[in-house]
């Protein structure tokens, strides 16, 4: 990697510049690796963040923003599994409707005070305050917290909450239906506490660096917007002792090819992959090209609304649209980044999962297009009669060019003509949200790392069901998931459900592919959902 | 009684065969002029010449622009560079089409977009500054505060707006560059249309119980014409570098079609990834079509416009 | 002069009134909001988020409470997008940057240009003609976002010499490229413009007097030619600062420079209202004040205009 333009980047850094830290210039406590001198660690984001205030925060990028600044009272370890936060632990009654919290002791704000329950009751009343509008109420009312629905439409006080500081270190939460993975739900930034006297004092320029007050291991010590976010050592953070890295930088760089020529400049630690580039850098850059898989999913929805067309509404054809779709050539040679083939909708990665057999994932494609060709056929549609349709996506080169391919294998092998469509960002919402399309893009992450996630947007109620898909037994298998103890095997036929009746053509599962600088340790690339804390990361010597 | 001389009766009777004063036209004079301009002939030749390629072009193609070639995709640096043993003349794109006949149809596109860019530009500023000038009074000023407010909204607003609006087409694309191009050129058309009203031709005109419609047909705009053409010569390389700039928002027209805007916009993004001629087949185009353009402009210029040199 | 002015401020003001109001309808018209999202909010956040910006009054009611804000506590209103901070905020953030290096590039531009016309224009026909005509055309037939990656992949990667983006308070070596990047097309353009206008000027029979009279090709340059030369150069350089100064949206993209640009184009795109509206005034009155210095220019180029 070429260090030419480091200078500059360093000589702005060193200039404000936290001196006197444990760890620079020695080794690692558990692994023992050499550290380096300069723990700083600079990464690419592609858009401004929105807000780094907790409750309001809806952007990756200003979540990861978040997860330094505050903790909440749950992490996430390297591997996404739960570990202490604030809270030290938690215990929950029988039927998993009253969770009880402990908070540690030595938690503080950046300015000094004590972390308390009461900061919690106040950031989660905060949360689903009609006052404050944040867009994230929703998280409070999928918590199922008692009362959120009524909190959120105004109907009840904010104190109507289901929650509650019994003593300053104690935190109960009181659910309105039972929810076993609750705590999970607590490694979202919604929940993180918020210093009421701060946020009271400078209502929404509370989260300004130079009012903002802090109790995760960093402090946001610099905003120039569409520019840089730098973010400093929290010295007291209850566990700043074991924090290795002084000093995050989030860049706003757009342009992704900008970006990486950037990182190969020596600008930067980490940056995303453009499209197609991973198997070129990781021959070049071996130590230097990640992959791996993430929580999301990217598929292609059949509009089966009474809008939708009649053709679709037609199980045969959607199921020869979705087996004639190569996934291998988009996985390999359009994204090429280590993203695997989707048969299923939730990824084969979400923790206990299983996609049932699929057919279809046995088949080679050949099989598969033969198949196809004969269902379409028994369809009705042919050289002579071929099928037509719309498919839209929101303008983007990635998605661009997955739907040229998609368009091209349809068109070469079963003679169907397509006509593509893309549509600016928020046309395309509106679009495809008022059912007034054929065929649309659509793609999810998970907010939680559990399958119904990801299957609940088949539920015929659900608000993100741009599909109007509608199965009752669906509907009445996600309804037991909610309170059932094993799940797994209500989530499998689900999907069982999906493969059959083809709502949607899952195309690709989503893998995280950056270039990271190899001396930034330990990037938690087993956790599906890229929680990533600052805290957890060090800079090793070169 | 004026005696009939022999002279006069030769007159009338040439006049009446129209042999012998062979009027020279204001605009064959134009034309001479430019023919005499090598610069501006140079470029029409050379512009001509794109043209062919881009009607004859396809005869040659072995790709269509919207196949994918599924054995090159794959490995785009490695086996889709320029080859004539491939079919792929130009190489192919970060998706295996070929681009030989994806840069024929993009610049297609281009020309399309400047051409009739410029098109609904003349027609409709010279419709409206004709009106402004001619009939003066409230209604210029109306008209003319009408024109100078959209002028105030930048440009790039309503181009995004128009097609966010209305939705991607050919259609909206040429809608969007017009809506933003006739504005200057309604108020060139309004500024020379107030002084040749003053003209006394147009006065005899009026004198003589010529109506409003004929004396703006035959009298203002063939005297407009000059100016119009060249105005609007300029606008064409103004529109393609405006499609240009839409590609690169991301705003251009759907896919499989595509335009030199957009082929250049991917290609300057793959450029470091040793893909070059993803770059540099649609740019030669691009650049070439508005060399010549603005010397043809230049050219027109000077023939259509002579005291203006 | 100054009544002058003052009857072209007064006009200027309904002006700027009607380009609020089109620019208001004109956005709403565009389908989504700026809370459309990827995950819809569920109705009664949606109404809590609309209550809070104002959005579920009738249309002329929030049209009217944005001109009174402005009118009397010049606050353009909150944004959208960015939860902590306003417009004025945005603007008094972004609007120095693309002003600092939009006003370099515009002086780069205009004094190469000019400078680069003349000596054309005074070689005439020799390879320095032909040289920077030839430049100039390649100049302003480049499309000018391909300038970005080919700057940083140059200044950068290879050379690394310069910061790949980034403002940093304007410090010189964050502002190279992006001068730069936004001067070339229109220094061609300028330099074409000049030697055109230069040419004629050197052509005109006063200066073929002055020349008769044996004046020195320096005076004459200086004294004579220059003031008309500059005639159809101002009318260009009036627009294009203008532009330079605010719409260099692909400057903020590649160099992450923070200006105006950005901010516009990603405010039409996220619906973010009140951002798309406060830019869209600030540019009305820019280009306002711009036309009335551009024609005080011209009464002080040509004493034959007055007004």
């Amino acid at each position: 990697m070429q260090k030419k333009t480091r200078l500059f980047v360093a000589g702005l850094l060193s200039s404000t510049f936290i001196t006197g830290t444990a760890f620079a210039g020695g080794t690692h406590p558990t692994t023992g690796e050499p550290l380096a001198d300069d723990q700083t660690f600079i990464y690419r984001v592609l858009d401004e963040h929105t807000s780094v205030d907790p409750q309001v925060v809806e952007d990756v990028s200003g979540s990861e923003i978040v997860r330094d600044l505050f903790e909440g009272l749950m992490n996430q370890d390297a591997d996404g599994n739960l570990v202490p936060g604030v809270a030290t632990g938690y215990t929950a009654n029988e039927d998993n409707t009253v969770y009880t919290f402990t908070l540690r002791d030595n938690a503080k704000w950046s300015n000094g005070d004590p972390v308390t329950a009461s900061d919690f009751v106040f950031a989660w009343q905060r949360a689903a305050s009609p006052e404050l509008a944040s867009a994230y109420q929703w998280y409070i009312e999928l918590m199922s917290i008692e009362n959120a629905s009524a909190v959120i439409a105004g109907d009840k006080p904010l104190d109507a909450l289901g929650v509650k500081a019994l003593d300053d270190l104690t935190f109960e939460v009181t659910l309105s239906a039972p929810l076993p993975y609750f705590p999970q739900m607590t490694t979202h930034s919604t929940t993180f506490p918020a210093p009421q006297k701060v946020v009271e004092m400078h209502g929404d320029a509370w989260i300004k660096p130079e009012n903002i007050v802090s109790n995760g291991a960093y402090v946001l010590t610099e905003h120039l917007p569409q520019e840089r976010s730098t973010r400093e050592r929290n010295t007291m953070y209850w566990d700043n002792d074991a924090t290795i890295i002084d000093k995050v930088v989030a860049l706003v760089i757009n342009d992704e090819n900008v970006a990486l020529t950037r990182y190969m400049a020596g600008e930067l630690d980490r940056t995303e992959m453009p499209a197609g580039q991973f198997p070129r850098m990781s021959k070049e850059h071996p130590e230097e090209a990640i992959s791996f898989p993430r929580l999301c999913s990217y598929y292609y929805t059949f509009n089966l609304s009474d809008s939708g067309p009649e053709e679709f509404k037609d199980v045969r054809v959607r199921k020869a649209l979705a087996l004639t779709v190569d996934r291998k050539i988009i996985t390999e040679n359009v994204m090429a980044g280590g993203q695997t083939e989707a048969f299923s909708f939730a990824p084969v990665a979400t923790a206990g999962f299983e996609p049932p057999e699929a057919k279809m994932a046995s088949m080679s494609q050949a099989e598969r297009d033969a198949m196809a060709v004969e269902l379409l056929a028994e369809a009705g549609f042919g050289k002579d009669n071929p099928l037509k349709f719309n498919m839209m996506y929101n303008t983007s080169e990635g998605h661009k060019k997955i739907a040229v391919a998609m368009s091209q294998m349809w068109k070469q092998k079963l003679g169907v003509e397509v006509e593509l469509s893309n549509q600016e960002w928020k046309v395309f919402l509106e679009t495809r949200g008022n059912q007034d399309f054929e065929l649309a893009r659509g793609a999810w992450c998970g907010d939680y790392n559990e399958a119904s996630t990801f299957l609940d947007l088949m539920d015929s109620e659900s608000g993100y069901n741009d599909g109007k898909f509608e199965s009752a037994r669906v509907d009445e298998l996600l309804a037991s998931a909610k309170t059932s103890g094993d799940t797994t095997p209500l989530y499998t036929e689900v999907e069982q459900i999906i493969a059959n009746e083809v709502p949607i053509i899952p195309i690709y599962h989503y893998a995280g592919v950056y270039m990271m600088d190899s001396d930034v340790g330990n990037w938690p690339v087993n956790n599906v959902q890229q929680n990533w804390y600052s805290k957890d990361l060090y800079k090793i010597a070169e | 009684m004026f005696a009939k001389s022999q002279k006069a009766q030769d007159l009338a009777e040439d006049v009446a065969s129209e042999s012998v004063v062979k009027g020279r036209s204001l605009m064959r004079d134009a034309w001479l002029r430019f023919i005499q301009n090598k610069a501006a002939m140079g470029c029409s030749f050379v512009l001509g010449m794109v043209i062919l390629f881009v009607i004859i072009g396809p005869l040659f193609a072995v790709w269509n622009h919207e196949e994918i070639d599924w054995a090159t995709m794959g490995d785009v640096r490695g086996l889709g560079y320029p080859s004539i043993e491939s079919g792929h003349f130009f190489g192919v794109d970060d998706l295996g089409r070929d681009l030989f006949s994806r840069t024929i149809q993009a610049t297609q596109t281009s020309l399309l977009v400047g051409l009739i860019g410029a098109a609904m530009a003349l027609c409709v500023g010279t419709l409206y500054g004709v009106t402004a000038g001619y009939f003066g009074g409230r209604l210029d000023t109306a008209m003319m505060a009408f024109v100078d407010i959209l002028l105030a909204i930048p440009t790039t607003l309503i181009i995004i707006l128009i097609l966010v609006v209305a939705g991607k087409s050919f259609i909206t694309l040429f809608l969007a560059l017009g809506a933003v191009s006739w504005l200057t050129m309604s108020r060139i058309v309004r500024g020379q249309t107030l002084a040749l009203k003053s003209r006394e031709f147009i006065e005899a005109a009026r004198a003589g119980g010529v109506s409003d419609t004929a004396i703006v047909t035959r009298h203002i705009v063939p005297n407009l014409a000059g100016v119009v053409i060249v105005y609007a010569s300029i606008l064409v390389p103004d529109m393609i570098l405006a499609e240009s700039f839409i590609s690169f928002l991301g705003l251009g027209i759907s896919e499989p079609n595509t335009s030199l805007g957009a082929l250049i916009a991917e290609g300057a993004g793959t450029m470091a990834y040793g893909t070059l001629w993803q770059l540099l087949f649609p740019l030669f185009f691009y650049v070439t079509i508005i060399i010549t353009m603005f010397f043809i402009g230049d050219g027109l210029r000077d023939a259509l416009d002579p005291k203006d040199r | 002069m100054l009544s002058y002015i003052i009857r072209r401020l007064l006009v200027a003001i309904p002006t700027i009134l009607l380009l609020i109001i089109a620019c208001f309808f004109l956005m709403h018209f565009a389908p989504g909001g700026p809370f459309t999202s990827e995950r819809p909010p569920p109705p009664a956040v949606l109404a809590n988020l609309e209550a809070r910006y104002g959005l579920d009054q009738p249309l002329w009611k929030q049209l009217w409470d944005y001109v009174t804000n402005i009118v009397l506590h010049f606050d353009f209103g909150p944004s959208f997008k960015f939860k902590d901070r306003d417009v004025n905020d945005i603007i008094a953030q972004g609007f120095p940057i693309s002003l600092t290096y939009g006003f370099l590039s515009f002086l780069a531009a205009s004094s190469v240009g000019i400078v680069l016309g003349c000596v054309a224009a005074i070689r005439h026909n020799t390879w320095i003609d032909y040289f920077t005509v030839s430049l100039g055309i390649a100049a302003q037939a480049l499309p000018n976002f391909i300038m970005g990656p080919i700057l940083i992949l140059t200044f950068t990667l290879w050379l690394g010499l310069l910061p790949g983006g980034g403002w940093n308070g304007g410090q010189w070596q964050y502002l190279v490229m992006p001068v730069i990047a936004l001067s070339t097309s229109y220094m061609g353009s300028i330099s074409r413009i000049t030697r055109s206008s230069m040419l004629e000027v050197l052509n005109s029979n006063f200066i073929r007097t002055a020349r008769a009279k044996g004046l020195p090709a320096r005076t004459i340059i200086w004294r004579h030619a220059l003031k008309p030369t500059m005639m159809p150069v101002m009318s260009y350089l009036g627009p294009v600062f203008v532009y330079v100064l605010t719409g260099s949206v692909f400057v903020d993209i590649y160099f992450s420079t923070g200006g105006l640009g950005q901010a516009f184009v990603g405010s039409a795109l996220s619906r973010d209202y009140s951002v798309l509206l406060g830019v869209t005034i600030l540019y009305g009155v820019l280009t306002v004040v711009v036309n009335l210095l551009t024609d005080l220019a011209y009464a002080w180029l040509d004493p034959k205009i007055r007004y």
